[in-house]
């Protein structure tokens, strides 16, 4: 056991780690919004439109995220049309493909969870609503959107975890994060098990945060018994 | 399509070694997974702390740390490793583990963990009453597990494990950083020479589609062979 090496290791691993919470907040911020657009257009009654978010949500549930990444990073550079568009400033940097593979692959499984969450809402509660005389909109933001959020809380807190997990696959676009950095520690060390006991205890200790602070929201948006 | 002609002029018959290949490092890893699921089960499920402990640090580390970082510890670390006990034998040449084992030992232990969660909530949900009723009967405790429990957990854990079957096959993916040809890599050499990368990963994206709708829709044959009688 090299100890000296843990200790040089863990400050430049902390700093690793900052990229990692960036790419994590930025693309579970963009895939809440993006699940809940897919999630609601689950819900609709027209058949297309329906099947259309299924379909989105059943690609990217059923490739690795490492496949997606692959395509945006190194396959959509090859249309010749996207690097006249400004699109390309945002395409060429590995960073934001990441962003996008992400915040596409978590908006997926978001969805899932949010429709969920939404079918299982009692019609009764929404019948209530109506009877009160409060518009459709009122109902679905006051009254759907809260009891949806409660519902999906746990399996939320379980896609957050599945995520900052996925987000060490960016160290295989060249982006120096947690993963990445510890990788290059290795490779140059030749030392991979003291390396990965603080680079997992750091990814744990993001896990174990992560776990209680979803467990304090749950009680706290629990329905009074 | 020529890309994608047998032969010498496409990538078609390497491709299709290429899902072989990924097919046969899941299972394998599914495998070695059901074999730390048999022994880490039996651990979280046991009457003493201490054994529980082992189980509970197994089960919280292999799922809370990134599968790209277990790869790499086994990548890095694993003909160490083995280098170590055999020279505790008295043998100090280099050795060389082959990618196909090292991979699906990385795969099959992150997949064994969520086995063992998947076996340990399926026991637990089976009524007390039958193991009960099975000691009443005096039946042997190896009858017991085989006859009584077992086809009943089996039942209860299959739904759940094609979820873990699912990320074990994606997670395959993952092992293409270790120079191991499955379909990400030969998809990665494919695109490099031909440097036509969209079609490659686009391909290799369907391929994995293909895989995941042909395991669901035979795992749901076996789900309704094991809930016969529900």
């Amino acid at each position: 056991m090299d100890f000296d090496l843990m200790i040089t290791s863990f400050p430049k691993l902390l700093g690793a780690t900052v990229v990692t919470l960036k790419l994590l907040s930025a693309s579970l911020f963009f895939g809440l919004f993006l699940g809940l657009f897919f999630a609601i257009l689950r819900l609709n009654k027209n058949i297309f439109i329906n099947k259309f978010a299924y379909g989105y949500s059943y690609i990217f549930r059923g490739t690795p995220l490492l496949v997606q990444i692959f395509i945006i990073y190194f396959g959509l550079g090859q249309i010749e049309y996207l690097r006249t568009t400004f699109l390309w400033v945002i395409l060429k940097e590995p960073y934001w493909c990441a962003i996008i593979a992400f915040t596409l692959n978590t908006g997926a499984y978001t969805s899932e969870i949010l429709r969920s969450a939404f079918q299982t809402i009692k019609p009764g509660i929404i019948e209530a609503g109506k009877s009160l005389g409060i518009s459709n909109k009122i109902i679905f933001y006051k009254i759907q959107i809260p009891i949806a959020i409660r519902q999906s809380l746990p399996a939320y807190g379980n896609e957050i975890i599945l995520m900052m997990k996925g987000t060490s696959l960016a160290s295989t676009v060249t982006l120096m994060d947690l993963t990445g950095v510890a990788k290059y520690i290795i490779s140059t060390t030749f030392k991979p098990i003291e390396v990965f006991i603080v680079a997992g205890g750091i990814y744990l200790f993001m896990t174990f945060i992560i776990h209680n602070v979803i467990k304090y929201l749950e009680k706290k948006n629990s329905f009074q018994q | 399509m020529e890309l994608l002609a047998f032969g010498k002029t496409g990538w078609g018959d390497e491709l299709f070694y290429a899902t072989l290949m990924t097919i046969a490092v899941s299972i394998t890893a599914m495998l070695v997974g059901f074999f730390f699921a048999l022994i880490f089960t039996p651990l979280k499920l046991s009457k003493y702390k201490t054994l529980n402990l082992v189980g509970n640090f197994y089960t919280t580390v292999i799922r809370g740390v990134p599968e790209l970082l277990v790869i790499y510890l086994f990548f890095f670390g694993g003909s160490g490793a083995i280098m170590y006990v055999a020279s505790i034998f008295g043998y100090f040449e280099y050795i060389e583990i082959n990618a196909f084992i090292t991979g699906s030992m990385a795969i099959g232990i992150i997949s064994g963990a969520y086995s063992t969660e998947v076996f340990r909530g399926a026991i637990q949900s089976i009524d007390k009453g039958q193991f009960e009723a099975a000691k009443v009967l005096g039946i042997n405790k190896f009858g017991q597990f085989y006859k009584i429990i077992l086809p009943q957990m089996l039942r209860l854990a299959i739904p759940n494990l094609s979820n873990v079957w699912q990320i074990t096959l994606k997670d395959t993916s993952l092992i293409s950083v270790t120079g191991l040809v499955e379909i990400m890599r030969q998809s990665y050499i494919a695109a490099g020479s031909t440097r036509d990368p969209l079609f490659f990963y686009s391909f290799a994206a369907v391929l994995y589609l293909l895989l995941t709708y042909v395991s669901m829709k035979l795992i749901n044959k076996l789900e309704v062979k094991y809930s016969r009688g529900y």
